[in-house]
Protein backbone atom coordinates (compact mmCIF):
# COMPACT_ATOMS: atom_id res chain seq x y z
CA UNK A 1 0.00 0.00 0.00
CA UNK A 2 1.27 3.69 -0.58
CA UNK A 3 2.66 5.43 2.24
CA UNK A 4 1.00 8.74 0.39
CA UNK A 5 -2.90 8.33 -0.07
CA UNK A 6 -4.50 11.14 -2.47
CA UNK A 7 -8.41 12.69 -0.71
CA UNK A 8 -9.87 11.20 -3.11
CA UNK A 9 -8.39 7.65 -2.66
CA UNK A 10 -9.55 7.05 1.23
CA UNK A 11 -12.00 4.97 0.78
CA UNK A 12 -10.66 2.59 -1.38
CA UNK A 13 -7.31 2.18 1.66
CA UNK A 14 -10.02 2.11 4.33
CA UNK A 15 -11.34 -0.75 2.74
CA UNK A 16 -7.83 -2.38 1.90
CA UNK A 17 -7.14 -2.02 5.11
CA UNK A 18 -10.16 -3.27 6.88
CA UNK A 19 -9.97 -6.49 4.50
CA UNK A 20 -6.06 -6.69 5.60
CA UNK A 21 -7.58 -6.79 9.11
CA UNK A 22 -9.79 -9.52 8.62
CA UNK A 23 -7.53 -11.51 6.59
CA UNK A 24 -4.80 -10.93 9.72
CA UNK A 25 -7.65 -12.29 11.88
CA UNK A 26 -8.96 -14.76 9.82
CA UNK A 27 -6.96 -18.00 10.49
CA UNK A 28 -9.49 -19.69 12.24
CA UNK A 29 -12.97 -17.92 11.21
CA UNK A 30 -14.91 -18.53 7.88
CA UNK A 31 -15.26 -15.30 6.46
CA UNK A 32 -13.74 -16.96 3.59
CA UNK A 33 -16.85 -15.40 1.66
CA UNK A 34 -17.26 -11.91 3.34
CA UNK A 35 -13.86 -11.41 2.19
CA UNK A 36 -14.84 -12.35 -1.41
CA UNK A 37 -17.81 -9.87 -1.16
CA UNK A 38 -15.34 -7.24 -0.06
CA UNK A 39 -12.81 -7.87 -2.28
CA UNK A 40 -15.18 -7.07 -5.44
CA UNK A 41 -16.28 -4.64 -3.77
CA UNK A 42 -12.86 -2.79 -3.49
CA UNK A 43 -12.42 -3.56 -7.13
CA UNK A 44 -15.65 -2.00 -8.10
CA UNK A 45 -14.58 0.65 -6.32
CA UNK A 46 -11.45 1.27 -7.62
CA UNK A 47 -12.85 1.07 -11.07
CA UNK A 48 -15.35 3.50 -10.37
CA UNK A 49 -13.11 6.01 -9.31
CA UNK A 50 -10.22 5.97 -11.30
CA UNK A 51 -12.23 6.02 -14.39
CA UNK A 52 -13.78 8.69 -13.17
CA UNK A 53 -10.77 11.36 -11.89
CA UNK A 54 -11.25 15.15 -12.49
CA UNK A 55 -8.31 16.56 -14.08
CA UNK A 56 -7.15 18.26 -10.97
CA UNK A 57 -7.56 14.36 -9.25
CA UNK A 58 -4.97 13.22 -12.31
CA UNK A 59 -2.45 16.32 -11.65
CA UNK A 60 -2.68 14.84 -8.10
CA UNK A 61 -1.97 11.53 -9.44
CA UNK A 62 0.85 12.76 -11.98
CA UNK A 63 2.67 13.89 -9.00
CA UNK A 64 2.45 10.93 -6.43
CA UNK A 65 5.30 10.90 -4.44
CA UNK A 66 5.99 7.44 -5.26
CA UNK A 67 5.96 7.08 -8.65
CA UNK A 68 8.49 5.89 -10.24
CA UNK A 69 11.01 8.66 -11.95
CA UNK A 70 13.44 8.71 -14.66
CA UNK A 71 16.26 6.72 -13.24
CA UNK A 72 13.42 3.91 -12.23
CA UNK A 73 12.38 3.60 -15.36
CA UNK A 74 15.75 3.62 -16.78
CA UNK A 75 16.44 0.80 -14.20
CA UNK A 76 13.35 -1.28 -15.07
CA UNK A 77 13.81 -0.58 -18.87
CA UNK A 78 17.36 -0.57 -19.96
CA UNK A 79 20.53 -2.69 -19.56
CA UNK A 80 23.93 -1.45 -19.24
CA UNK A 81 23.12 1.72 -18.56
CA UNK A 82 26.06 4.28 -18.13
CA UNK A 83 25.06 8.17 -16.44
CA UNK A 84 26.92 10.75 -18.37
CA UNK A 85 27.56 14.15 -16.86
CA UNK A 86 27.95 18.12 -17.52
CA UNK A 87 27.27 20.44 -20.03
CA UNK A 88 30.85 20.82 -20.85
CA UNK A 89 30.37 24.58 -20.54
CA UNK A 90 29.13 25.36 -16.53
CA UNK A 91 28.39 22.04 -14.95
CA UNK A 92 26.30 19.19 -14.30
CA UNK A 93 22.37 19.47 -13.92
CA UNK A 94 21.32 17.09 -11.24
CA UNK A 95 17.34 17.72 -12.42
CA UNK A 96 18.12 16.34 -15.88
CA UNK A 97 19.96 12.95 -16.00
CA UNK A 98 21.00 11.10 -19.30
CA UNK A 99 23.12 8.18 -21.20
CA UNK A 100 23.47 5.45 -23.08
CA UNK A 101 21.40 2.48 -22.42
CA UNK A 102 20.52 -0.69 -23.89
CA UNK A 103 16.83 -1.34 -24.93
CA UNK A 104 16.22 -4.63 -25.84
CA UNK A 105 20.11 -5.29 -26.87
CA UNK A 106 20.08 -1.67 -29.07
CA UNK A 107 21.85 1.06 -27.59
CA UNK A 108 19.96 4.11 -27.21
CA UNK A 109 20.25 7.81 -25.30
CA UNK A 110 17.87 8.26 -22.67
CA UNK A 111 17.76 11.89 -21.09
CA UNK A 112 15.09 12.75 -18.73
CA UNK A 113 14.31 14.91 -15.66
CA UNK A 114 15.04 13.86 -12.46
CA UNK A 115 12.85 14.51 -8.93
CA UNK A 116 14.07 13.45 -5.75
CA UNK A 117 11.73 11.42 -3.32
CA UNK A 118 12.76 12.77 -0.13
CA UNK A 119 13.88 16.46 1.42
CA UNK A 120 17.93 15.55 1.08
CA UNK A 121 17.23 13.99 -2.56
CA UNK A 122 14.45 16.63 -3.69
CA UNK A 123 17.00 19.68 -3.24
CA UNK A 124 20.09 17.29 -4.75
CA UNK A 125 17.76 17.16 -8.07
CA UNK A 126 16.74 20.62 -7.17
CA UNK A 127 12.87 19.51 -7.03
CA UNK A 128 13.58 18.42 -10.88
CA UNK A 129 13.44 21.95 -11.89
CA UNK A 130 16.54 22.48 -14.21
CA UNK A 131 18.74 24.97 -14.94
CA UNK A 132 20.05 26.29 -18.41
CA UNK A 133 23.09 23.48 -17.95
CA UNK A 134 20.85 20.85 -17.45
CA UNK A 135 19.44 22.16 -21.34
CA UNK A 136 22.74 21.87 -22.66
CA UNK A 137 23.84 18.62 -21.27
CA UNK A 138 21.13 17.14 -22.88
CA UNK A 139 21.79 19.04 -26.26
CA UNK A 140 25.43 17.32 -25.92
CA UNK A 141 24.10 14.00 -25.17
CA UNK A 142 21.76 14.12 -28.06
CA UNK A 143 23.70 15.55 -30.92
CA UNK A 144 26.63 12.87 -28.76
CA UNK A 145 23.56 9.94 -30.00
CA UNK A 146 23.59 11.64 -33.70
CA UNK A 147 27.25 11.16 -34.35
CA UNK A 148 27.14 7.64 -33.12
CA UNK A 149 23.57 7.50 -34.96
CA UNK A 150 21.38 6.52 -32.23
CA UNK A 151 18.08 6.90 -31.42
CA UNK A 152 16.88 9.11 -28.81
CA UNK A 153 14.19 8.91 -25.60
CA UNK A 154 13.59 11.77 -23.63
CA UNK A 155 11.09 11.11 -20.18
CA UNK A 156 9.67 14.44 -19.17
CA UNK A 157 8.88 14.79 -15.61
CA UNK A 158 9.24 18.08 -14.56
CA UNK A 159 7.38 21.02 -12.15
CA UNK A 160 9.00 23.77 -14.50
CA UNK A 161 12.51 25.09 -15.10
CA UNK A 162 13.93 26.45 -12.52
CA UNK A 163 13.14 30.45 -12.11
CA UNK A 164 16.07 31.79 -10.19
CA UNK A 165 18.78 34.69 -11.15
CA UNK A 166 21.59 32.54 -11.83
CA UNK A 167 19.63 30.64 -14.54
CA UNK A 168 18.37 33.98 -15.91
CA UNK A 169 22.08 35.33 -16.15
CA UNK A 170 23.19 31.68 -17.73
CA UNK A 171 20.39 32.02 -20.07
CA UNK A 172 17.24 29.54 -19.38
CA UNK A 173 15.14 31.17 -21.95
CA UNK A 174 18.15 30.51 -24.71
CA UNK A 175 18.84 27.03 -23.69
CA UNK A 176 15.23 26.07 -24.01
CA UNK A 177 15.25 27.80 -27.36
CA UNK A 178 18.18 26.29 -28.68
CA UNK A 179 17.09 22.55 -27.70
CA UNK A 180 13.53 23.44 -29.37
CA UNK A 181 15.42 24.55 -32.29
CA UNK A 182 18.48 21.37 -32.31
CA UNK A 183 15.73 18.90 -31.97
CA UNK A 184 13.32 19.38 -34.36
CA UNK A 185 16.70 18.54 -37.29
CA UNK A 186 18.58 16.24 -35.36
CA UNK A 187 18.51 13.00 -38.20
CA UNK A 188 17.71 10.13 -35.53
CA UNK A 189 14.50 9.00 -34.14
CA UNK A 190 12.86 10.92 -30.93
CA UNK A 191 11.07 9.67 -28.74
CA UNK A 192 9.31 11.53 -25.83
CA UNK A 193 7.34 9.91 -23.09
CA UNK A 194 5.98 12.55 -20.30
CA UNK A 195 6.07 10.37 -16.99
CA UNK A 196 4.87 12.16 -14.90
CA UNK A 197 4.34 16.28 -14.94
CA UNK A 198 4.91 18.40 -18.30
CA UNK A 199 5.02 21.62 -17.36
CA UNK A 200 5.41 24.60 -19.76
CA UNK A 201 9.08 25.41 -21.43
CA UNK A 202 11.14 23.66 -18.35
CA UNK A 203 8.99 20.06 -20.01
CA UNK A 204 9.25 20.86 -23.91
CA UNK A 205 13.04 21.55 -23.53
CA UNK A 206 13.48 18.06 -23.67
CA UNK A 207 9.94 16.90 -25.20
CA UNK A 208 10.53 18.10 -29.24
CA UNK A 209 10.20 14.60 -31.20
CA UNK A 210 8.73 11.98 -33.79
CA UNK A 211 6.95 10.37 -31.30
CA UNK A 212 4.95 12.15 -28.61
CA UNK A 213 3.53 9.93 -25.76
CA UNK A 214 1.58 10.42 -22.07
CA UNK A 215 0.90 8.09 -19.70
CA UNK A 216 -2.20 7.50 -18.39
CA UNK A 217 -2.24 9.67 -15.44
CA UNK A 218 -0.20 12.33 -16.55
CA UNK A 219 -0.33 16.36 -17.53
CA UNK A 220 1.11 18.33 -20.22
CA UNK A 221 0.46 21.98 -20.77
CA UNK A 222 1.84 25.47 -20.93
CA UNK A 223 1.36 26.39 -16.87
CA UNK A 224 0.69 24.06 -13.85
CA UNK A 225 -2.91 25.19 -12.68
CA UNK A 226 -2.48 26.63 -9.82
CA UNK A 227 -0.08 29.05 -11.13
CA UNK A 228 -2.64 29.35 -13.73
CA UNK A 229 -5.14 30.19 -10.84
CA UNK A 230 -3.39 32.87 -9.35
CA UNK A 231 -2.53 34.75 -12.47
CA UNK A 232 -6.45 34.70 -14.32
CA UNK A 233 -8.61 34.01 -11.29
CA UNK A 234 -6.01 35.90 -9.21
CA UNK A 235 -6.03 33.63 -6.59
CA UNK A 236 -4.61 30.40 -5.56
CA UNK A 237 -8.19 28.82 -4.67
CA UNK A 238 -9.19 27.95 -8.44
CA UNK A 239 -6.80 25.27 -9.17
CA UNK A 240 -9.86 22.96 -10.17
CA UNK A 241 -11.46 24.88 -12.60
CA UNK A 242 -7.75 26.21 -14.30
CA UNK A 243 -7.31 22.38 -14.39
CA UNK A 244 -10.39 21.69 -16.05
CA UNK A 245 -9.96 24.48 -18.70
CA UNK A 246 -6.11 23.59 -19.72
CA UNK A 247 -7.38 20.45 -20.48
CA UNK A 248 -4.13 19.16 -19.64
CA UNK A 249 -4.76 15.24 -19.36
CA UNK A 250 -3.65 12.53 -21.59
CA UNK A 251 -7.33 12.14 -22.84
CA UNK A 252 -7.28 15.64 -23.69
CA UNK A 253 -4.13 16.07 -25.48
CA UNK A 254 -4.78 13.04 -27.40
CA UNK A 255 -7.84 14.82 -28.70
CA UNK A 256 -5.91 17.61 -29.34
CA UNK A 257 -3.23 15.90 -31.34
CA UNK A 258 -0.79 17.12 -29.57
CA UNK A 259 0.39 13.68 -28.04
CA UNK A 260 0.41 10.47 -30.34
CA UNK A 261 -0.13 7.69 -27.35
CA UNK A 262 -1.56 6.79 -24.30
CA UNK A 263 1.01 4.34 -21.80
CA UNK A 264 -1.72 3.10 -19.66
CA UNK A 265 -1.12 2.66 -16.20
CA UNK A 266 -1.58 0.17 -13.39
CA UNK A 267 -5.53 0.58 -11.76
CA UNK A 268 -4.35 3.45 -9.41
CA UNK A 269 -1.28 4.81 -10.86
CA UNK A 270 2.28 3.78 -11.90
CA UNK A 271 3.33 3.63 -8.46
CA UNK A 272 0.52 0.82 -7.42
CA UNK A 273 2.81 -1.56 -9.52
CA UNK A 274 6.00 0.29 -11.10
CA UNK A 275 7.30 -3.09 -12.77
CA UNK A 276 3.86 -3.78 -14.78
CA UNK A 277 4.57 0.14 -15.98
CA UNK A 278 8.33 -0.24 -16.65
CA UNK A 279 7.34 -3.57 -18.57
CA UNK A 280 4.46 -2.02 -20.72
CA UNK A 281 6.44 0.87 -21.46
CA UNK A 282 9.39 -0.58 -22.38
CA UNK A 283 7.50 -2.94 -24.89
CA UNK A 284 5.54 0.03 -26.15
CA UNK A 285 9.11 2.24 -27.06
CA UNK A 286 10.46 -0.87 -28.49
CA UNK A 287 7.51 -0.90 -30.92
CA UNK A 288 7.41 2.29 -31.49
CA UNK A 289 11.51 2.30 -32.10
CA UNK A 290 11.02 -0.12 -34.71
CA UNK A 291 8.71 1.58 -36.81
CA UNK A 292 10.68 4.66 -36.58
CA UNK A 293 13.96 3.46 -37.83
CA UNK A 294 12.43 1.99 -40.72
CA UNK A 295 11.93 6.22 -41.81
CA UNK A 296 15.12 8.00 -43.79
CA UNK A 297 16.77 10.76 -41.56
CA UNK A 298 15.66 13.05 -44.03
CA UNK A 299 12.15 12.30 -44.34
CA UNK A 300 12.33 11.79 -40.27
CA UNK A 301 13.30 15.55 -39.79
CA UNK A 302 10.70 16.63 -42.71
CA UNK A 303 7.48 14.88 -40.61
CA UNK A 304 8.89 16.37 -37.44
CA UNK A 305 8.33 19.55 -39.03
CA UNK A 306 5.25 19.02 -40.22
CA UNK A 307 4.27 17.33 -37.21
CA UNK A 308 4.61 20.32 -35.50
CA UNK A 309 3.42 22.55 -38.10
CA UNK A 310 0.05 20.79 -37.73
CA UNK A 311 -0.31 22.18 -33.75
CA UNK A 312 -2.95 24.77 -33.34
CA UNK A 313 -6.37 25.46 -34.11
CA UNK A 314 -7.60 28.81 -35.81
CA UNK A 315 -9.39 30.47 -38.90
CA UNK A 316 -8.65 32.87 -42.06
CA UNK B 1 5.16 29.05 -16.08
CA UNK B 2 5.76 31.95 -14.36
CA UNK B 3 6.03 34.17 -17.00
CA UNK B 4 2.29 34.80 -17.28
CA UNK B 5 2.50 36.96 -13.84
CA UNK B 6 3.19 39.94 -16.01
CA UNK B 7 0.27 39.29 -18.47
CA UNK B 8 -2.19 40.43 -15.21
CA UNK B 9 -1.41 43.94 -16.61
CA UNK B 10 -2.01 43.01 -20.03
CA UNK B 11 -5.61 41.56 -19.69
CA UNK B 12 -6.37 44.56 -18.41
CA UNK B 13 -5.01 47.02 -21.02
CA UNK B 14 -6.37 50.03 -19.54
CA UNK B 15 -2.91 50.09 -17.46
CA UNK B 16 -1.18 50.50 -20.98
CA UNK B 17 -2.43 53.95 -21.92
CA UNK B 18 -0.52 55.91 -19.80
CA UNK B 19 1.82 55.36 -23.15
CA UNK B 20 -0.28 56.48 -25.50
CA UNK B 21 -2.50 59.15 -23.79
CA UNK B 22 -5.36 61.17 -26.01
CA UNK B 23 -4.14 64.33 -26.28
CA UNK B 24 -1.19 66.33 -27.43
CA UNK B 25 1.43 65.87 -24.73
CA UNK B 26 3.10 62.68 -23.20
CA UNK B 27 4.50 62.08 -19.96
CA UNK B 28 7.97 60.25 -20.21
CA UNK B 29 7.20 57.24 -18.14
CA UNK B 30 11.21 57.05 -16.61
CA UNK B 31 12.09 60.63 -16.43
CA UNK B 32 8.24 62.31 -16.26
CA UNK B 33 8.79 64.35 -18.83
CA UNK B 34 6.29 66.33 -20.72
CA UNK B 35 6.43 65.85 -24.30
CA UNK B 36 4.34 67.19 -27.19
CA UNK B 37 3.09 64.07 -28.93
CA UNK B 38 4.26 65.09 -32.23
CA UNK B 39 7.79 65.60 -30.65
CA UNK B 40 7.63 62.70 -29.73
CA UNK B 41 6.23 60.47 -32.86
CA UNK B 42 9.24 62.45 -34.88
CA UNK B 43 11.65 61.21 -32.06
CA UNK B 44 10.12 57.81 -32.67
CA UNK B 45 8.52 57.62 -29.45
CA UNK B 46 12.22 57.94 -27.87
CA UNK B 47 12.06 60.04 -24.97
CA UNK B 48 14.03 62.99 -26.28
CA UNK B 49 15.45 64.00 -22.61
CA UNK B 50 16.36 60.64 -21.27
CA UNK B 51 16.44 57.99 -23.96
CA UNK B 52 13.07 55.82 -22.64
CA UNK B 53 12.06 53.60 -25.44
CA UNK B 54 7.89 54.35 -25.13
CA UNK B 55 6.16 50.63 -25.98
CA UNK B 56 4.72 50.99 -30.01
CA UNK B 57 2.79 49.20 -31.64
CA UNK B 58 3.54 47.46 -35.17
CA UNK B 59 1.92 49.55 -37.13
CA UNK B 60 4.84 51.58 -35.81
CA UNK B 61 7.56 49.24 -35.74
CA UNK B 62 6.67 48.98 -39.89
CA UNK B 63 6.47 52.33 -40.69
CA UNK B 64 10.24 52.64 -38.51
CA UNK B 65 11.94 50.05 -40.68
CA UNK B 66 10.30 49.14 -44.13
CA UNK B 67 11.24 51.85 -46.61
CA UNK B 68 7.84 54.17 -47.42
CA UNK B 69 5.55 52.73 -49.31
CA UNK B 70 7.47 49.14 -50.21
CA UNK B 71 5.53 46.88 -47.05
CA UNK B 72 2.60 44.59 -47.64
CA UNK B 73 1.37 42.86 -45.18
CA UNK B 74 -0.16 39.02 -45.26
CA UNK B 75 -2.09 36.66 -43.22
CA UNK B 76 -3.96 39.45 -41.85
CA UNK B 77 -7.36 37.93 -41.06
CA UNK B 78 -5.49 34.71 -39.44
CA UNK B 79 -7.81 34.67 -36.06
CA UNK B 80 -7.77 32.32 -33.41
CA UNK B 81 -10.95 29.91 -32.93
CA UNK B 82 -10.68 29.67 -29.11
CA UNK B 83 -9.95 25.77 -29.39
CA UNK B 84 -10.84 24.82 -25.99
CA UNK B 85 -13.64 27.16 -25.04
CA UNK B 86 -11.30 28.42 -22.37
CA UNK B 87 -12.99 30.38 -19.50
CA UNK B 88 -11.80 32.48 -16.47
CA UNK B 89 -13.14 34.96 -14.77
CA UNK B 90 -13.77 36.33 -18.72
CA UNK B 91 -14.49 34.11 -21.93
CA UNK B 92 -11.45 33.81 -23.81
CA UNK B 93 -13.32 34.48 -27.25
CA UNK B 94 -14.36 37.92 -25.73
CA UNK B 95 -11.40 38.72 -25.49
CA UNK B 96 -10.25 38.16 -28.20
CA UNK B 97 -13.23 39.65 -29.87
CA UNK B 98 -12.58 42.86 -27.59
CA UNK B 99 -9.03 42.62 -28.57
CA UNK B 100 -10.25 42.62 -32.29
CA UNK B 101 -12.12 46.16 -31.54
CA UNK B 102 -9.08 47.64 -29.60
CA UNK B 103 -6.24 47.22 -31.94
CA UNK B 104 -7.78 46.20 -35.52
CA UNK B 105 -5.58 43.12 -35.60
CA UNK B 106 -6.85 39.57 -35.46
CA UNK B 107 -4.05 38.50 -33.03
CA UNK B 108 -0.82 39.93 -31.77
CA UNK B 109 1.22 40.11 -34.38
CA UNK B 110 1.64 41.31 -37.63
CA UNK B 111 3.52 39.74 -40.69
CA UNK B 112 4.99 42.12 -43.96
CA UNK B 113 7.13 42.04 -46.68
CA UNK B 114 9.01 44.95 -48.40
CA UNK B 115 12.27 46.46 -48.56
CA UNK B 116 15.08 47.89 -45.85
CA UNK B 117 16.84 50.54 -47.18
CA UNK B 118 16.89 48.61 -50.60
CA UNK B 119 17.01 45.20 -48.85
CA UNK B 120 13.89 42.86 -49.45
CA UNK B 121 12.69 41.17 -46.38
CA UNK B 122 10.35 39.75 -44.49
CA UNK B 123 9.49 41.70 -40.75
CA UNK B 124 6.90 39.90 -38.71
CA UNK B 125 6.15 42.24 -35.44
CA UNK B 126 4.50 41.46 -32.39
CA UNK B 127 1.83 43.78 -30.61
CA UNK B 128 1.92 43.05 -26.72
CA UNK B 129 -1.57 45.53 -26.70
CA UNK B 130 -3.26 42.48 -28.33
CA UNK B 131 -3.72 40.23 -24.84
CA UNK B 132 0.01 40.97 -23.88
CA UNK B 133 1.53 40.31 -26.82
CA UNK B 134 0.96 36.43 -25.71
CA UNK B 135 1.44 33.59 -28.54
CA UNK B 136 -1.04 31.72 -29.46
CA UNK B 137 -1.60 29.39 -32.21
CA UNK B 138 -2.40 32.51 -34.69
CA UNK B 139 1.18 33.84 -33.07
CA UNK B 140 3.11 30.69 -33.50
CA UNK B 141 1.34 30.38 -37.36
CA UNK B 142 2.31 33.57 -38.44
CA UNK B 143 5.71 33.50 -37.14
CA UNK B 144 5.97 30.13 -39.19
CA UNK B 145 4.36 31.55 -42.05
CA UNK B 146 6.68 34.25 -42.36
CA UNK B 147 9.60 32.07 -41.78
CA UNK B 148 8.38 30.10 -44.76
CA UNK B 149 8.20 32.63 -46.93
CA UNK B 150 11.73 34.14 -46.01
CA UNK B 151 12.59 30.37 -46.84
CA UNK B 152 10.78 29.86 -49.89
CA UNK B 153 11.60 33.31 -51.31
CA UNK B 154 15.10 33.67 -49.70
CA UNK B 155 14.49 36.87 -47.91
CA UNK B 156 15.97 37.37 -44.38
CA UNK B 157 13.71 37.46 -42.11
CA UNK B 158 13.65 40.54 -38.87
CA UNK B 159 11.30 39.27 -35.83
CA UNK B 160 10.82 42.09 -33.58
CA UNK B 161 9.48 40.66 -30.45
CA UNK B 162 7.25 41.86 -27.35
CA UNK B 163 4.97 39.65 -25.65
CA UNK B 164 4.19 38.09 -21.85
CA UNK B 165 5.12 34.79 -22.94
CA UNK B 166 2.57 31.81 -24.28
CA UNK B 167 -0.98 32.41 -24.09
CA UNK B 168 -2.55 30.74 -21.11
CA UNK B 169 -6.00 30.31 -22.50
CA UNK B 170 -4.67 28.25 -25.25
CA UNK B 171 -3.19 25.90 -23.18
CA UNK B 172 -1.06 22.98 -24.61
CA UNK B 173 -1.08 24.58 -28.04
CA UNK B 174 0.14 27.45 -27.24
CA UNK B 175 3.05 25.77 -25.91
CA UNK B 176 3.73 23.75 -28.82
CA UNK B 177 4.26 26.86 -30.69
CA UNK B 178 7.23 27.47 -29.41
CA UNK B 179 8.50 24.20 -30.95
CA UNK B 180 6.82 24.78 -34.03
CA UNK B 181 8.27 28.49 -34.50
CA UNK B 182 11.69 27.06 -33.38
CA UNK B 183 11.51 24.10 -36.04
CA UNK B 184 10.72 26.51 -38.63
CA UNK B 185 13.58 28.69 -37.79
CA UNK B 186 16.06 25.77 -37.80
CA UNK B 187 14.94 24.85 -41.10
CA UNK B 188 15.22 28.76 -42.28
CA UNK B 189 19.10 28.62 -40.70
CA UNK B 190 19.91 25.55 -42.39
CA UNK B 191 19.05 27.25 -45.65
CA UNK B 192 21.88 29.74 -44.77
CA UNK B 193 19.19 32.46 -44.67
CA UNK B 194 19.59 35.26 -42.21
CA UNK B 195 17.14 36.30 -39.10
CA UNK B 196 17.81 38.81 -36.97
CA UNK B 197 15.43 38.91 -34.02
CA UNK B 198 15.12 42.03 -32.37
CA UNK B 199 13.45 42.30 -28.63
CA UNK B 200 11.26 45.00 -27.34
CA UNK B 201 10.06 45.39 -23.88
CA UNK B 202 8.64 43.19 -22.41
CA UNK B 203 9.85 39.92 -24.12
CA UNK B 204 9.51 37.06 -21.89
CA UNK B 205 8.46 33.73 -21.23
CA UNK B 206 7.35 30.83 -24.27
CA UNK B 207 8.22 34.19 -26.85
CA UNK B 208 11.89 34.26 -25.09
CA UNK B 209 12.52 30.70 -25.07
CA UNK B 210 11.65 30.45 -28.31
CA UNK B 211 11.96 32.41 -32.04
CA UNK B 212 13.37 35.67 -29.99
CA UNK B 213 16.32 34.02 -28.99
CA UNK B 214 17.50 32.44 -32.01
CA UNK B 215 18.19 35.29 -33.77
CA UNK B 216 21.71 34.61 -35.87
CA UNK B 217 22.16 38.07 -34.47
CA UNK B 218 20.18 38.87 -31.30
CA UNK B 219 19.58 42.84 -30.61
CA UNK B 220 17.44 44.27 -27.84
CA UNK B 221 16.05 47.87 -27.43
CA UNK B 222 17.68 50.31 -24.73
CA UNK B 223 16.14 49.38 -21.12
CA UNK B 224 14.20 45.94 -22.44
CA UNK B 225 12.87 43.51 -19.86
CA UNK B 226 14.05 40.42 -21.49
CA UNK B 227 14.00 37.19 -19.83
CA UNK B 228 12.89 33.60 -18.93
CA UNK B 229 11.08 33.90 -15.69
CA UNK B 230 9.31 37.21 -14.69
CA UNK B 231 11.47 39.33 -12.44
CA UNK B 232 7.94 38.81 -9.49
CA UNK B 233 8.33 35.42 -10.25
CA UNK B 234 11.91 35.52 -9.24
CA UNK B 235 12.18 36.90 -6.70
CA UNK B 236 9.22 35.24 -4.97
CA UNK B 237 10.70 31.91 -5.36
CA UNK B 238 14.09 33.09 -3.98
CA UNK B 239 13.03 35.47 -1.23
CA UNK B 240 15.20 37.89 -2.07
CA UNK B 241 15.52 41.30 -4.15
CA UNK B 242 16.79 41.12 -7.53
CA UNK B 243 19.93 43.40 -8.39
CA UNK B 244 19.50 46.30 -10.45
CA UNK B 245 19.34 46.46 -13.74
CA UNK B 246 18.59 42.47 -13.52
CA UNK B 247 17.09 41.39 -16.91
CA UNK B 248 17.04 44.82 -18.69
CA UNK B 249 18.85 44.65 -22.37
CA UNK B 250 21.85 45.70 -21.20
CA UNK B 251 22.68 43.41 -18.76
CA UNK B 252 21.22 40.25 -20.85
CA UNK B 253 23.73 41.50 -23.10
CA UNK B 254 26.82 41.32 -20.45
CA UNK B 255 25.55 37.89 -19.82
CA UNK B 256 26.28 37.31 -24.21
CA UNK B 257 22.70 36.66 -24.85
CA UNK B 258 22.41 39.42 -26.63
CA UNK B 259 24.94 40.68 -29.80
CA UNK B 260 23.80 44.37 -29.58
CA UNK B 261 21.48 46.94 -27.61
CA UNK B 262 20.58 49.27 -30.46
CA UNK B 263 18.74 52.39 -29.95
CA UNK B 264 15.31 52.72 -32.02
CA UNK B 265 16.89 55.65 -34.12
CA UNK B 266 19.99 53.23 -35.53
CA UNK B 267 17.37 50.30 -35.79
CA UNK B 268 16.64 50.08 -39.28
CA UNK B 269 20.63 51.06 -40.28
CA UNK B 270 21.84 48.32 -38.09
CA UNK B 271 19.77 45.67 -38.74
CA UNK B 272 20.19 46.61 -42.76
CA UNK B 273 23.87 46.55 -42.47
CA UNK B 274 23.46 43.38 -41.14
CA UNK B 275 21.67 41.68 -43.47
CA UNK B 276 23.90 43.18 -45.96
CA UNK B 277 26.96 41.67 -44.04
CA UNK B 278 24.96 38.41 -44.14
CA UNK B 279 23.35 37.73 -47.45
CA UNK B 280 23.82 37.96 -51.32
ZN1 LIG C 1 12.34 60.54 -20.33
Amino acid sequence: MPRVVLEFEKPIFDLEQKIEEMRSLSDNLDIGDELVTLEKKVQQLRESIYANLTRWQKVQLARHPERPYTLDYIQMMLTDFIELHGDRTFGDDRAIVGGFGKLDGEPVMVIGHQKGRDTKSNLFRNFGMPQPEGYRKALRLMKLAVKFNRPIITLVDTPGAYPGIGAEERGQAEAIARNLFEMSRLPVPIIVVIIGEGASGGALGIGVGDRILMLENTWYSVIAPESCSSILWRSWEFKEQAAEALRLTAPDLLEQKIIDRIVPEPLGGAHRNPTEIGVTLQKILIEELAALQKIKPDRLVDKRLAKFSAMGVWSE
Amino acid sequence: MSWFKRSKHNIAPDNQKKDTPEGLWSKCDSCQEIITKAALEQNLWVCPKCGFHFRISSKEYFDILFDAGTCREFDKKITSKDPLGFVDTKRYRDRIKDSIKKTGLHDAIRCGTGKMNGHAVVIACMDFTFIGGSMGAVVGEKISRAAERAYKTKKPLVIISSSGGARMMEAAYSLMQMAKTSAHLARLAEAKIPYISIMTDPTTGGVTASFAMLGDVNIGEPGALIGFAGPRVIKQTIGKNLPDGFQKAEFVQEKGFLDLVVPRKEMKDTVSKLIGMMSA
